[in-house]
């Protein structure tokens, strides 16, 4: 054997181990999850969670989001077309998971916001200013108060709701669950009950859209 | 004659070759290894690991480039960078085991480079891999050296 064929299947040789101990890992991982997933599959919803669309939905999307997580702004939209796309069949359920600083006190805001029957409108209006709330990977409360001004929401009001004890315990709740879940970063998806283990728009269509197929 | 020993140095393996060959491998070995803990398990690198990444790396270059032809003076190249990194991943192993302090650590809280993330068969950290793989790229370029000396 001469030194250049040496050097490129020693190459080639460490690049395969190298995928294939990823591939095995990945896939002993997602039969993890999967299992986690089943088993603890009575904390997915909480009562108390924020819910969007019908109620009889057939399919349940549960998302861990952060309001101050890029890819949860760039999420929502896509789900909500999928729900838009399929009418009556999926319903949408929003646990916290405030992984930036800060950021619990913008689900605070939010939580107060559905106390006034605003929750939706904020939710949206939060991700849309969220570049100016949220400067790098620290959330500033204040920015987002001054923002939602002029959102309708009552200020005052909210302000006496974001120090009320039951939110503050709901978030709480929402972080255990997600440690469970297994859930370390956002958007974590799950499809009724089935975690998304390939991230991505089109991995989450094809789960959401096998769900619907097997339920209807 | 000249053409004819140029070649046979292009293609025949001696001992020295296979020396920079070996540290070439573990250099590679400890970039995809590395890759494999934070990309594939996602364990976040803490700032020491970076530092040990940042002159672990470019030494699979360095070493590829000083194989074809093998250059004696890879050496006066690979030594001072793996030497560095050396340094740091013997800081990080005191730090990890307890020699220094906590509070002299220069890490943010994201990723502390005190805190055990891995062990494997209970007792290899990830710390005393990197120990390893520089200590033996350290050799095996000091014994490189002396061979090739003219």
């Amino acid at each position: 054997m001469n030194k250049q064929t040496l050097v490129m299947a020693a190459g080639v040789l460490l690049i395969a181990i190298f995928s294939m101990a990823a591939f095995l890992y990945n896939t002993q991982m997602a039969d993890e999850i999967s299992a986690s997933a089943q088993q603890n599959a009575s904390l997915l919803v909480r009562d108390y969670s924020p819910t969007m669309g019908d109620e009889n939905a057939k399919v349940t999307i549960v998302e861990f989001f952060d309001p101050a997580c890029g890819t949860c702004k760039d999420f929502y939209p896509f789900v909500k077309q999928l729900m838009e796309a399929n009418p009556g069949k999926i319903k949408l359920v929003m646990r916290y998971t405030p992984l930036h600083n800060g950021s619990d006190e913008v689900v605070k805001i939010l939580e107060a916001a559905r106390l006034q029957n605003k929750y939706w409108d904020i939710l949206e209006e939060t991700y849309a200013t969220q570049s100016a709330w949220a400067i790098n990977h620290t959330a500033h409360p204040e920015k987002l108060w001054t923002i939602l001004t002029y959102s309708g929401l009552n200020i005052e009001k909210a302000k006496q709701d974001v120090l009320s004890p039951t939110v503050i315990q709901h978030i709480q709740q929402d972080m255990t669950d997600a440690r469970q879940m297994q859930v370390s970063r956002t958007p974590g998806f799950f499809v009724n009950g089935k975690p998304l283990i390939n991230f991505g728009y089109r991995e989450l269509q094809d789960l959401v859209e096998t769900e619907i197929r097997n339920s209807y | 004659m000249n053409d004819s020993s140029n070649k046979q140095s292009l293609t025949t393996i001696d001992n020295s070759w296979i020396l920079i060959f070996s540290c070439w491998i573990l250099a590679a070995i400890g970039t995809l290894g590395s890759l494999f803990f934070s990309e594939v398990m996602a364990l976040k690198p803490c700032v020491l690991c970076w530092y040990q990444r940042i002159f672990m790396y470019p030494l699979v270059v360095i070493f590829l480039v000083g194989l074809f032809p093998l250059d004696r003076s890879v050496f006066r190249y690979a030594f001072p960078v793996a030497l560095i990194g050396w340094g740091f991943a013997i800081y990080h192993y005191l730090l990890y085991s307890g020699y220094i302090p906590e509070n002299l650590q220069p890490c943010d809280k994201d990723a502390s480079c005190a805190e055990i993330n891995l062990e494997l068969f209970g007792f290899i950290t990830i710390p005393m891999l990197s120990i390893l793989s520089y200590t033996a790229i350290i050799v095996l370029l000091l014994i490189f050296r002396n061979r090739t000396k003219a």
